[in-house]
This record gives structure tokens, sequence and C-alpha cells, in this order.
């Protein structure tokens, strides 16, 4: 395969709080190649939003990137090197903070927010601020840009464009508004849309249409994209390839087919049980046990274990590095779960953690384990 | 040039239209959007004038308001085109003594130690023998531009400070901020004149002056709004799109935070016109013979008994100007109220 057109390795983002660190992003690695839409999922907390935003550099204090590398087009977005001391420091080729924000953000690398409500400034016009991006990120002139709104603006498909033009974010409806910000993110022409939960805040009618949408615009314009969600049937819907993230690390990597029908980590396993499918009636729906832990102190081991159906003793110590579980010629199918013989620690003469649940040793479960 | 199904965006906009019906309207003609003229027009100065004018003690301050700015147009034109001319043409004019001096006359119909009050000087005249009514006519420019170019130049300061100060945080506020307490720690009117001392001691030092100490309370406000307002997600996205830090602050940043800063201004004009006219009391400000309300007030104190009208009426002008003012900005300020707004 060609190079991808972005790649994330072992990408560490913290935040320094005075409670101490929350290590949000610890360590991921994915790539997108050109034409693909790479879904990254997790629960709330995950660390996906986070993840979105280390990409391009717009992390606030007191969240800082700490380490790793991220590479777009052979263009470094983000590297560390150790100096003569030991201290890291940014790399040489390092695109400085007034390359990223006139070459890469926006121009090549669009984001579409997580609520249409809240993401366009309720003081301008809709064509006023998808205006203003277009001239700021494409070089044309005002008229120019005004055409090219109007334009995306029947792309996305909101009827009567030039009159929507003149109208204020509160006259849109809340499908409107994600149209525009889609439009937003397109007009620019990027080669990569980062989509953070952009269908969360709509009911299931107007996702749907968004979602084909986006599909029917990806295929015109051959736009890569990261989607983030947390709704296995949206990832399902539309992405090629997806990441499961958990508490700040990928732990699942696979096509999304192979994640569906030949799910490897148990997380993803739960998550998927978890789901209410239309095939099956049931009484009760079958949730993961407990919520995930702070990031600030996360579990031993794999992060996972106080909550996984398969945990057992090992799990508690040994920290699994997501490895490539696929047979030969398959697609690379990466999962971090010991329990697969690729990892060889002894997982299957380790004691279920079962048992100590139930002797109340484990003060992490029984504390998280009633609240649901 | 679209490539997508012809019949999917009405659809959309069905869909779209049955659950928002409400608050948004997503027909695709403009005559059905002109239609719900409430929603149309909730933005923009129009719509805030016509809900101020609901009110009407607000309706009150903006006829007040309106009245002495067109009244200080008037004498501007006539001061800097004319130069008095048209004042003399068809009265006295406000700056020279006249000829016969007839001194400190009373107001029309009223009788005082210097004389009786006649109908060619309704308000009498002053200790030079000038005409009352006229110098208060001409005193309003002094008092309006004042107003205004103080405010002006604590609301510009003020913003940009504030603003800067509330969208880096960090380092940059705390420095930003502490200098602007160390400004409003120092009682104001020692600050104008000892800043009035060092540069001179007429009218455009005073409204700098004044326009400086009230950039603390323009910093202050609009930081607060500031603060909560970089954290929208529209900011975020702008970020995303490239927009220089510059153009987010001008461009999205202080039109979100500026209802509170506008009503802040109003009552500021007010502020800035009762300082103006005290530092005219005390000789600081305009220097005669050019007309200004202080300055008569600081000339009538010397005959407060003999002519006491001499004083009320530069009185009366400044009372009912900076009430006109404040009452205009409180009017503004329910205006620009979300929760009393519907």
């Amino acid at each position: 395969m060609s190079d991808p057109l972005l790649s994330v390795e072992n990408l560490k983002t913290q935040f320094f709080t005075e409670d101490g660190t929350v290590r949000a992003v610890d360590g991921i690695s994915f790539d997108v190649h050109e034409g693909e839409i790479v879904g990254l999922v997790g629960e709330s907390g995950a660390g996906k939003s986070v993840a979105t935003s280390s990409l391009l550099r717009l992390v606030d204090s007191p969240g800082e990137i700490v380490g790793g590398e991220v590479t777009f087009k052979g263009r470094t977005l983000f590297g560390l090197e150790e100096d003569a001391n030991g201290d890291l420091r940014p790399r040489d080729d390092m695109l400085s903070e007034e390359e990223m924000r006139r070459e890469i953000r926006g121009r090549e690398i669009a984001i579409i927010f997580q609520d249409p409500m809240e993401s366009l400034n309720p003081v301008f016009t809709v064509g006023g601020q998808l205006r203003e991006f277009i001239e700021l990120n494409r070089d044309l002139s005002e008229e120019e840009a005004k055409r090219e709104a109007i334009d995306m603006l029947r792309e996305v498909g909101i009827p009567a464009p030039e009159t929507r033009y003149d109208e204020y974010p509160h006259q849109f409806s809340g499908g409107m508004r994600q149209r525009v910000l889609i439009a937003m993110a397109l007009a620019c022409q990027p080669d990569l849309i980062i989509a953070d939960e952009p269908t969360t805040a709509l009911d299931v009618t107007v996702e749907g249409q968004i979602l084909a949408m986006v599909e029917e615009l990806q295929r015109k314009y051959d736009t890569s994209f990261v989607w983030v969600t947390h709704d296995m049937s949206v990832v399902a819907e539309i992405c090629d390839r997806v990441n499961v993230m958990y508490l700040g690390e990928i732990i699942e990597h696979a096509t999304v087919d192979d994640l569906f029908y030949d799910t490897k980590h148990p997380y993803t396993r739960a998550l998927l049980d978890s789901m209410p499918r239309p095939d099956e009636t049931v009484h009760e729906l079958n949730p993961i046990r407990g919520v995930m832990p702070e990031a600030i102190d996360p579990p031993s081991g794999c992060r996972f274990h106080p909550r996984c159906p398969d945990g057992r003793e090992v799990c508690r110590e040994v920290h699994p590095e997501p490895r490539d579980l696929a047979e030969a010629g398959e697609p690379t199918h990466r999962a971090a779960c010991v329990k697969y013989d690729a990892f060889d620690v002894g997982y299957d003469e380790s004691r279920p953690l079962e048992a100590d649940v139930t002797g109340g040793f484990d003060a992490g479960l029984t504390e998280t384990g009633g609240d649901e | 040039m679209t490539a997508r199904d012809p019949d999917s965006p009405s659809d959309d906009a069905r869909a779209d239209g049955t659950t928002t019906d409400a608050t948004t309207d997503d027909s695709p003609t403009h005559d059905a959007a002109a239609g719900s003229d409430e929603i149309e027009t909730r933005v923009g100065l129009r719509y805030t004038l016509r809900q101020v004018k609901r009110d009407t003690t607000a309706r009150i301050g903006i006829y007040t308001v309106g009245f002495v700015t067109f009244v200080a147009v008037l004498a501007s034109i006539d001061y800097y085109v004319f130069d008095y001319a048209v004042a003399e043409a068809v009265w006295y004019s406000p700056v020279s003594d006249p000829e016969e001096v007839q001194r400190l006359l009373p107001p029309v119909f009223m009788e005082n130690q210097f004389g009786t009050g006649v109908l060619e000087h309704p308000m009498g005249t002053d200790h030079r023998g000038r005409d009352i009514f006229v110098r208060l006519f001409y005193g309003t420019r002094i008092a309006i531009t004042v107003g205004f170019m103080a405010t002006g130049i604590g609301l510009g300061g003020g913003t940009l400070i504030g603003a800067v100060s509330g969208y880096y945080g960090g380092w940059i506020d705390d420095v930003l901020q502490r200098v602007t307490e160390t400004v409003y720690a120092i009682p104001f009117l020692v600050l104008v004149i000892a800043f009035m001392t060092a540069f001179g001691r007429d009218l455009t030092f005073a409204m700098i002056g004044v326009g400086i100490t009230s950039i603390p309370v323009f910093n202050r406000l609009i930081r607060s709004r500031v603060v909560s307002v970089r954290e929208e997600d529209y900011i975020e996205a702008a970020r995303a799109a490239g927009v220089k830090d510059r153009n987010i602050i001008l461009r999205h940043v202080i039109p979100n935070s500026f209802a509170p800063v506008l009503v802040q201004a109003t009552l500021q004009i007010g502020v800035s016109i009762l300082i103006v006219a005290g530092l005219s009391f005390l000789g600081f400000g305009a220097q005669p013979p050019t007309p200004s309300w202080g300055q008569m007030l600081s000339a009538s104190r010397n005959y407060m008994l003999p002519a006491p009208t001499f004083s009320l009426f530069p009185g009366i002008a400044i009372l009912v100007t900076v009430v006109g003012f404040n009452i205009l900005g409180d009017g503004l300020q329910d205006a620009l109220d979300p929760r009393i707004n519907n």
C-alpha cells in the first residue's frame, strides 16, 4: 500500500491538573490512507476528542502533547527529539505554529465539530462565516468565495442557498446547521476531515440523511475522514477501518467487517453486545459492567481488566500492546488482549478475576459496579 | 454541479421543518421567510432599538439623547463651519461680550437687583452680559463631544485590552489585569488632574484623561464575558479552520461579548459628561470664553445669591443629559437581556 496520508505514532497527550496528570491519550498509533474513512470509537472519556485536537495541535493548557509523532503528507505536524541533555524538544522539521495555522488547519485538515448548535458564531450570518473560511483557506476574492459558499450550501442539500446565505445560525434547524458545518469543512477542499461525533446531537432520521450525504460527498471529492463516534451503528454504516479506544489507548484495530464479524478484544465484544439488535428480542440489554475509570489513575496491567468478563490474574500485571492477530494474507487486525496466544504470558493458566470480585478484594470493581 | 439525488434536499427540508417549525423557517422561498418577521429580525440594531422603544422610560431616554445630540450637531456646524456667524445673525454670540452690558439679568418675567428679565434673553445673562440660553445651546457641543470621545477612548482601549487579556489568559492576563487594577486604585479625579497638569489644561486632554480612567471599567467587564465566550465551540472551530488570533478576537470573540459593554458605554457617556463638567468647574477643561456647562457653573458660583438662576440652567442641562443617557442605558440593558426579552 502507498504511504498513508496521515500517520500517528505513539501519540501522548496529558493534562497537568492540580490532582495529578491525566493521561487522556496514552500512546495511540493509527494511520489514514487516501480516500478512506477511519473510525475512532469509544465511550465518553476514552480520549477521542483530545486525540483529534492533538492532531491539529489545538490542545489548550493545561493539556500538552508530550510524546509521539504525527505525520501528514510527509510533513511533521508533531515530533519530538532528545537534545544533548536528554530533554525533549520539538524536532527541526516540525511545523511552526504559524505554518500549522496557515497551511494545515482548515486548508489541509478540517474539523467538523460535535455540536452544530454551538459551532456557528451566533452574531454572523451563516454565509458570512462560510465565506470567511473559504477566503482564508483558498485565496479567493470575496466575490468568488461567496459564489463558492453558495455552491457549497447547495451541495450539502440546503434549499434556496442564496436566501439562506444571509440568515443567522438561529434560523437554521440542527440538521441544517450540521450541513453548514460539513459545507464549511468541505469548502476549503482539505485532504482530511476530522469529524468529531458530528451526528451525535441529531436525531436518527437526520443522522441517516447526513451520513448518506457524507458518503456521497466523500466519493465525489475523495476526501479522507477520521470519524470519531461512540455509536457502533454509525461505524458500520460509514467506516472502512476502525480503531477502538479505551482509556486513552487503542485496544483494537480492524477493518469494519472484521471488527463486527471477528471481534477480538473483549471490550469491543462488550460494546457490540450492549447494543440493541433488530434481529433479536431481549428483555434487558447487556451493558458493560461499571464505568470507565479515571484516566488520572488508570488500572494496572490491561486497563480494561476490572470490567472485563474474561479478566484473569495475569491481566492485572501484564499491559498488552496491540499486536496483529490476523492470519497471513488477511488485512491487519490488531488487538491488545493477552487471551490470544500471540501474547503468550500464561493467560490460560491464570486464575479468573471473578473469584476475587466476590471475595471483595478488588476495590475498583466493587466500587464502580453498583453504578449501573 | 450537484451529484445528489434531486429529491433529497426537499425531503430533508420536510424532515427538518416538521421538527423545528417553531424556531426555524425551512421554507425555500424568501417570501415565507419574511413572513416570520419576529424571528427574522431578532438580531441587529433595528430590532434592539424597537425593543428599547417599547419601554416608555427608555423612550424618553432615546428622545432626550437624540435631542441633545441634535443640538450639539447644530452647534458644532455653526462653530466649525461658520465660526458662530449663525449664532450672531439670529441671536447673540456665545463668546464675545455684548456692547451694552446688561450683566446678570434674570430670566424673562423675573426680577432681581440687576434688573428685570427681558424676552430677548429668555434665561437671562451671565456676569459678562452674555446670553445664557445661547451659551447653554453651544455648551451642548462640548458636553456631547466629551461624552462620546472619552467613552470612545475607554471603550476602545478597554475592549481591546480586556478581550486580549481574557482570550489568552495566563501571564498576559495577569499582567494586563494587574496594570488595570493599579489604574483603578488611584482616585480618578486625581489621575485626570495629574494627567492634565502634565500634558496641558485644555479639553482634549480632559477627554483623553477621562477616557483612560474609564478603560478599567470596560476592560474588566468584557474580560469577564470573553473568558466564557472563548470556550465556545465556534471559537474552537475558527481556530481549527486556521483563522488568525487577531481575527478571532476581533470578529468572533468581541462581537459575542459586546452586549453588556454597549450598556456600560451608554451609562459611561453620562458619567464622562459629569466628570468633565466637574473638571471645568475646577478650571481644568474647556477654557474661557468657549461655552461649556461646567465652566458656566464655575463662573456662576460667585453670583449664587444675587442671581441664582445663572447656575440653575447649566445644572438642569447637565442633569437632563446625564439622566437621559442613564435611562437609555437601562433600557438597552433590558432590551439586550434575553431573559426579559420576549
